[in-house]
């Protein structure tokens, strides 16, 4: 823990640095591999959609006393369907029909009560029409399309445009994956995934503006200098917000995993564990994506703006620059790419420029008492 | 950007106080019931979801209309007895559904409740009188005159052309030998019963005399009657009273109902098809009914007439030309194109205005729900309590913070779960359970995105005291976009969506503002005054600040520094 938190400072500091936005290529790739097996599964192996979406009626009968073939007898005789009857390990037999009127339905559970000994009261009924699942469906979807509008234009405001760009193309990444993993994985896709997925694009989005702020912050004015490109400066960032975001994704994890426990203890599947499934992958992917993926990408849509580009020319100059006059400095930065780590190297020319007024007015007086100590 | 020395942290502190006070005295004020109403799928019960849809296809279903069949449907269901069973909309527009939710009630029950079409009947009239309760038999005269007054009540295009010879009132009515004096009423167990009886006895009459039809509680439909027996009731505006015989078809023999505009007709009529059996009782009714007097004649059979009634309520109340046998009849009147419609609607459909098809019905067991339940307060716990023991070794004595702000958090979620029960009647789902403990993660995470900018303030070299304030100033920023976009989401999804998800959304957006009320009310001013203590001051390594740790104190012209310095060059450039 404690290593941790010296790594923190490291970090923050930018003396321990990774270079994100430079090998960005690599995550590109990585991404689009990722992104491309999720489409392809989606568009091969199809979802697994739940009865809520495609229509149908589930019956769970608990503490069944007949067997899964008795009940699929019974449910096959009153639709004269196929049923799917599963045994959960905690003897809840589950009945999945076509879709059924409801007055078959209660004929269903009456004849299943009979057989399975128990009352028609304990079973747990859920009935839903065909058109139905189009219906949340097509209402989730109007929602995601409402939502991604406005929050475009929040960021647009809040930010930037290319901000805003960025943040959608990492949420649009964590939705993919996220489906792309149930189709892989044939996990059935109900409405608490849909709420799953729902909550992974606010949370991918909280996620991407915290980092987002502090790129805001150290970005502020870099145009008028010539020390560090938006690459630099945005890197810098991300270094600095990662601790805070591995905290986050642990935080965030750890209710999920609470719900995947006693999700998986008590009830089997149902709502929570279904929930807790699609968060724990989105939630994975929606780190992954604020660092890796929304940065790198805002980086170079910023540094396609001709300002973007004349800082970085400047910056490179300078860097020449003070490598011939410093020669005997044997760290002069070498790359854009290797950016931080080679800034951090060459700190003690630039500390003697020392200029910003806030941090004079500071009341410095503890750090400087201490100075002498270190 | 000077340091906000000067927040009062322990003005928030009280202020907070003032809210949870006033919520708990909200909450469990004495004499109201301070419990969180559950949802069907965490205490059992049956939930039915129908999709409204419009009876002439190419329109759209109106607000008029479902909140009639809102109505509609709630009087039936509350005629289950069963407390807090609840009929609502959700969604607007086309998209709109009614949710029927009867907690411990089995779906059979329930099911046929809301798919029944209002029991529809077709009845002989004995007798129309004035609304008012009216013992007088004087008054009946004026009490038909008012009647037939009514174009809409009692709509008939022509007088009766062929009135036959036969002048005898009605056997039954006239000869009724009261075999059963005490009227029965139905066995329904409403309030208001409505006046039935196995005969048209005075006792029966009597109480029809005393019935006060301008009471909308007795115009009121949701009171089905027994067919089999005689029947004293209302208009549906309450503009009349009726004595009604048994009814001699009953809504399941209409099979077909429209507004039709005749070739050569003078206005919109109602054309009516039935099946065999209808057909066959309509011709003996129709035959009967026309052999009998005229309007004027008090006491037995005026006008010629017969009543629909739906759900207990007079509908319409026509006369009949002349015998129909082809099992196909058509209702004149002066109507306009709505009003034919509209009768046309109940007599197809019942009264609700709407077809409504049950998309989802989910009956949940009773040992399922409370099972769901405890496993979701359960998960709930668990997840705070590994979130609380995280916090606590990563941050130490500033996880304390985090962990007492989850706490205080928690406990206004559920005092504002019992004040919106109670004023709004929300009700908690499991759904809205999974929206709460996903909110841990997030509420920690405000806590979180502070702590790490206090300890980049320290880094930067500010003091404790400081940096309490200025990393506050970057985070609450920060703090401030991130909740707004979770609650843009929250605020979208309970608008457009449905069942679920709604609920979901609804308690996602709930905690997201109680996120940013206690990190402004309590986390914030709470570090600032532990920040103002001097063992925080002293920066031990289990204030989870300890400077020495985060490398705060560097030498000038150490690597730390050096950037520090270089980034606060860029923003000092800007600023000159």
């Amino acid at each position: 823990m404690s290593g941790l938190r010296g790594l923190g400072h490291r970090l923050y500091a930018g003396e321990v640095s990774y270079d994100y936005i430079g090998r960005r290529k690599t995550w590109y790739i990585l991404s689009g591999i990722i992104l491309l097996v999720a489409i392809a599964a989606v568009l091969i192996r199809g979802l697994n959609f739940g009865i809520e979406f495609r229509g149908g009626a589930e019956f769970s009968v608990p503490n069944a006393t007949c067997s899964v073939e008795q009940a699929r007898g019974v449910a096959d005789d009153l639709t004269g369907a196929q049923s799917i009857v599963t045994e959960t390990a905690s003897g809840t037999v589950r009945v999945q029909t076509e879709a059924v009127t409801p007055a078959q339905s209660v004929e269903i559970s009456r004849a299943l009560a009979d057989t399975c000994g128990v009352s028609t009261d304990d079973i747990t009924v859920q009935v839903v029409g065909p058109t139905w699942g189009a219906e949340i469906s097509k209402k989730a979807l109007q929602g995601l399309i409402v939502f991604i509008i406005l929050v475009a234009i929040f960021l647009s405001i809040y930010f930037e445009w290319r901000m805003a760009a960025a943040a959608l193309v990492a949420l649009v990444h964590d939705l993919v994956i996220t489906i792309g993993i149930y189709a892989l994985t044939g996990l059935q896709v109900t409405p608490a995934t849909v709420i799953g997925l729902l909550t992974i694009l606010g949370y991918s989005l909280y996620d991407t503006v915290v980092v987002f702020d502090k790129v805001k912050e150290n970005t502020r004015g870099i145009a008028g200098q010539s020390v560090m490109t938006y690459g630099e400066a945005a890197n810098l960032a991300v270094n600095q917000t990662i601790v805070r975001s591995i905290n986050t994704s642990i935080v965030a994890l750890l209710p999920v995993l609470a719900i995947i426990i006693v999700g998986a203890g008590f009830l089997g599947a149902g709502t929570l564990l279904d929930l807790a499934v699609a968060l724990a992958i989105g939630m994975a992917a929606g780190t992954y994506s604020s660092i890796f993926i929304a940065t790198t990408f805002l980086v170079q849509l910023k540094e396609r703006q001709p300002e973007m580009k004349s800082l970085a020319s400047r910056v490179h100059a300078r860097r020449k620059q003070s490598k011939a006059a410093a020669q005997s400095a044997a760290t002069g930065p070498a790359s854009a790419d290797a950016g931080v780590e080679a800034a951090s190297a060459a700190g003690p020319t630039a500390a003697v420029r020392r200029s910003d007024p806030s941090v004079r007015q500071q009341p410095r007086k503890q750090p400087r008492s201490r100075r002498g100590k270190n | 950007m000077a340091p906000p020395t000067t927040s009062r942290p322990v003005r928030l502190l009280v202020a907070l106080g003032v809210i949870i006070i006033g919520l708990v005295t909200w909450a469990f004020w004495p004499g109201t019931d301070s419990s969180v109403k559950l949802g069907l799928d965490l205490q059992g019960g049956t939930q039915v979801i129908l999709q409204p849809q419009p009876v002439v296809e190419g329109t759209s279903v109106t607000e008029e209309q479902l909140e009639q069949t809102v109505t509609i449907i709630r009087q039936r269901v509350d005629g289950l007895g069963v407390a807090e069973a609840e009929v609502t909309t959700q969604g607007s527009g086309d998209g709109a559904v009614i949710v029927v939710s009867v907690p411990g009630v089995n779906q059979d029950r329930v099911v046929d409740l809301v798919q029944r079409t209002a029991l529809l009947d077709f009845r002989p009239v004995w007798g129309v009188y004035s609304p008012v309760p009216d013992q007088a038999a004087a008054a009946l005269a004026s009490a038909v005159a008012s009647a037939s007054a009514q174009d809409a009540a009692s709509p008939s295009a022509s007088p009766s052309p062929s009135p036959s010879a036969s002048a005898s009132p009605d056997p039954r009515g006239s000869a009724s030998p009261s075999p059963s004096p005490s009227p029965s009423p139905s066995a329904s167990a409403e309030a208001a019963p409505l006046i039935q009886a196995v005969d048209n006895t005075p006792e029966f009459q009597a109480q029809i005399a005393a019935l006060d039809c301008t009471l909308p509680e007795n115009y009121t439909g949701g009171r089905p009657d027994d067919p089999s027996q005689w029947l004293g009731t209302c208009e549906r505006d309450g503009a009349a009273k009726y004595n009604l015989e048994p009814a001699f078809i009953q809504g399941t023999n209409v099979t077909n109902a429209n507004a039709v505009l005749p070739q050569n007709g003078l206005g919109w009529v109602v054309s009516l098809e039935f099946d065999s059996e209808g057909a066959r009782a309509l011709s003996e009714a129709s035959t009967r009914l026309t052999g009998l007097p005229e309007c004027g004649a008090i006491g037995a059979n005026p006008c010629n007439a017969f009543a629909i009634v739906l759900d207990g309520v007079v509908v319409s109340a026509p006369r009949f030309n002349e015998p129909i046998l082809g099992g196909q009849a058509q209702i004149e009147g002066n109507f306009t194109a709505d009003e034919a419609r509209d009768l046309a609607n109940v007599l197809k459909y019942g009264a609700l205005p709407v077809t409504l098809e049950p998309v989802d019905i989910t009956t949940v067991s009773a040992t399922v729900g409370s099972e769901q339940l405890r496993a979701g307060v359960i998960a709930g716990l668990l997840g705070l309590l590994l979130v609380c023991i995280y916090l606590v070794l990563y941050y130490r004595a500033l996880g304390f913070v985090a962990v007492f702000s989850l706490v205080i958090a928690a406990g206004i979620t559920y005092l504002t779960f019992v004040v919106l029960s109670k004023s709004i009647g929300l009700t908690l789902t499991l759904a809205g359970v999974a929206g709460a403990i996903v909110a841990i993660g997030i509420t920690a995470d405000s806590f979180i995105v502070y702590f790490e900018r206090i300890r980049d303030e320290i880094r930067e070299g500010r003091s404790l005291r400081v940096a309490c304030d200025t990393g506050w100033i970057r985070a609450r920023r920060t703090l401030l976009a991130a909740d707004f976009v979770s609650l843009l989401a929250a605020v979208v999804l309970y608008l457009l969506s449905v069942g679920s998800v709604r609920g979901f959304a609804f308690v996602l957006g709930l905690t997201t503002i109680i996120d940013v009320l206690v990190a402004f009310l309590f986390s914030h001013p709470l570090t600032v005054l532990i920040g103002r203590t001097s063992w925080m001051q002293r920066g031990s390594k289990w204030t989870g600040l300890d400077p020495d740790r985060l490398g705060g104190h560097t030498l000038v012209g150490s690597p730390t520094t050096a950037t520090a310095t270089r980034r606060r060059r860029a923003t000092s450039e800007e600023s000159s």
